[in-house]
């Protein structure tokens, strides 16, 4: 549709516009700001320019955390995804989709701390699994599953599923599955004719799953704090650090930087994408939010 | 013709337009889908499922377990009595979760579905600016938000507590309430409003006879949504609280930090269910309306 050229327009996006522009950018542009300067005697900044806190950034301790912190993040994304694309399958092919949708849905509404205290719960020395085992006589002193990258990509993988399994369903609920009879009668095998003609054509799901399982996991500060341990620290942990206990702003915002940049460069190639034919805009959005919102945030 | 049967007509006219031409497709799907899908898939799908609701199970069931730990020692409701009788810091913080929710995602709502109605119908010069600002807190990691408006809120001198968690959340609300009016409004032709115009209706009448009553669907998803992930959230509060103000994530957050009461078991039953029986009938009123 286009827009009509009326005066009206702007006092409408106004308020929103300020609003964003003072809680939003501006904090936004003062990280920037301060990732340039000295930090000050006693936390803050000095009104000085400095590239310290980028020259921190070599520091092995952080290289170390930025290492785990991309490993632990493309192994859980590789991980949902691999689980929910036979998911979002299952579910697009069904005749209970409603059901199927609903029970995916449900777990997700439980408080996002109280699903990692229910993992806490699990794994834990005096958990589910260590009160079975012991209950059983299999062992007598609990075995450490909690405080290491295993528990700290489950409960990742836990918490980001739905992200990935309810854009994968919308999109491969809209394609036409007589596609795959088609390539099977015309000589395709049963896994090829899913690669070679139903990925291409969900592809835009994919992207959308990848994106919003890979930055949130990126940037994940909770899970790695609470199942992790300081072994299992990722760099939100670190900005965190940064932030409350040794109050260097500036070396907390140029660590936000990077986290930044690499979700910026996520997004550039998701926005690349729905420029193709095929994907519209507003569907793109639409999908980004339905996966956002029907997992009930804990972004 | 009165702004009622004009939107009456609207009304009918706009899910026919969307169902034209597609029962042929649909019914076509609908014959592949009935081919189940394979049992490998199916076996993916419910092995999920299971992994999704083990957790809940295990809470559930420690929430009646008379003594903590990890070995079943008698069933109890100790822990449902403590959390009424004896958790009066829990429901402070309870409070405080629901009036910063509401509060939040009023002005979410508000804010968010003003500039839809702008974005979609009007030119104006900085409508790709409010764009890209209402896309990009949804994509930005947590924790980058939550410092910025930290150092934003020390830089200003705003002291933290209820408040600066109240503007936190409406900031990350905004974004989600403006999508899903847009998403609404793009349904409609902009004759409707072409046409309320034309017949004698004011700028502002249009707005509250045509406009809002026929975006209400998105309106109310996006305030529900809004209102879902203050209370959730727990990165960006844990960030911009002050002292005294805790909302129920971080009370949970401290309790496992420093010593977990099984009355957590007790709670996250009670908020599930809790959950469960607001959402499901407001989910068929919204259906209900979206349908009519």
């Amino acid at each position: 549709m286009t827009a009509r050229p009326t005066k009206g327009g702007a006092l409408y996006a106004l308020p929103n516009a300020l609003w964003l522009t003072f809680f939003f950018l501006a904090p936004l542009l003062i990280i920037v700001a301060y990732s340039f300067m000295k930090k000050g005697l006693y936390g803050g900044v000095e009104n000085e320019f400095s590239l310290r806190a980028y020259a921190l950034l070599a520091n092995a301790g952080i290289v170390k955390v930025a290492f785990r912190t991309l490993l632990v993040a493309l192994a859980a994304t590789a991980l949902t995804i691999l689980i929910a694309l036979p998911v979002g399958y299952n579910m697009a092919r069904s005749k209970n989709q409603t059901l199927k949708l609903f029970l995916v849905i449900v777990p997700f509404w439980t408080n996002f701390l109280i699903r990692i205290y229910a993992w806490i719960a699990i794994l834990g020395n005096e958990g589910t699994i260590n009160g079975f085992l012991r209950s059983v006589g299999l062992i007598s002193d609990p075995i450490h599953l909690m405080y290491n990258q295993g528990a700290v990509i489950l409960v990742l993988v836990y918490m980001y599923l739905p992200y990935a399994v309810l854009p994968l369903f919308s999109t491969m609920d809209k394609f036409d599955f007589i596609l795959l009879d088609a390539a099977r009668d015309l000589g395709a095998g049963k896994l090829e004719s899913i690669v070679k003609v139903m990925l291409p054509n969900v592809r835009s799901g994919l992207v959308t799953a990848v994106l919003f399982t890979f930055i949130p996991i990126f940037g994940a500060y909770a899970v790695p704090l609470l199942v992790g341990g300081k072994d299992g620290y990722m760099l939100g942990n670190v900005i965190a650090d940064q932030v409350m206990k040794v109050r260097d702003w500036p070396f907390a915002s140029s660590i936000s930087m990077v986290v930044t940049f690499v979700s910026t460069i996520g997004v550039l190639l998701f926005l690349a994408r729905q420029k193709r034919p095929g994907v519209s805009k507003e569907q793109a959005a639409a999908l980004a939010a339905e996966a956002a919102v029907a997992a009930g945030g804990g972004r | 013709m009165s702004d009622e049967t004009l939107l009456a007509e609207r009304r009918n006219g706009a899910p026919l337009r969307a169902k034209t031409g597609r029962s042929g497709l649909e019914s076509r799907q609908r014959h592949a889908k009935a081919r189940a899908a394979s049992s490998f898939s199916g076996f993916a799908y419910w092995a999920t499922i299971v992994f999704f609701f083990m957790p809940l199970v295990v809470l559930l069931v420690a929430s009646f377990d008379k003594e903590k730990g990890g070995e079943w020692s008698g069933f109890s409701f100790i822990w449902y009595v403590k959390l009424f009788t004896e958790s009066g810091e829990l429901w402070r913080a309870f409070g405080n979760s629901a009036l910063i929710a509401f509060a939040s995602a009023l002005t979410a709502t508000v804010l968010g579905t003003l500039a839809a109605i702008g974005v979609t119908w009007y030119k104006f010069p900085f409508r790709g600016y409010v764009r890209t600002l209402n896309f990009l807190p949804m994509i930005l990691p947590e924790i980058v938000i939550g410092i910025s408006l930290l150092v934003f809120f020390a830089g200003v001198g705003l002291k933290l507590g209820l408040v600066s968690i109240y503007i936190a959340h409406a900031t990350f609300n905004l974004p989600f309430v403006f999508l899903m009016v847009s998403a609404r409004l793009d349904e409609f032709d902009y004759s409707v409003i072409e046409a309320a115009r034309d017949l004698g209706a004011s700028e502002f009448q249009t707005l509250m006879k045509v406009i809002v009553p026929m975006s209400m669907p998105g309106i109310a998803s996006g305030f529900l949504t809004a209102v879902t992930l203050s209370l959730e959230d727990f990165v960006i509060t844990f960030f911009v609280t002050g002292p005294g103000a805790t909302t129920l994530p971080l009370f949970v957050y401290s309790a496992i930090r420093f010593g977990v009461s099984p009355v957590i078991n007790a709670l996250s039953v009670v908020m599930v269910a809790g959950t469960v029986a607001l959402i499901l009938p407001l989910r068929n009123y919204l259906k209900y309306i979206a349908a009519k």
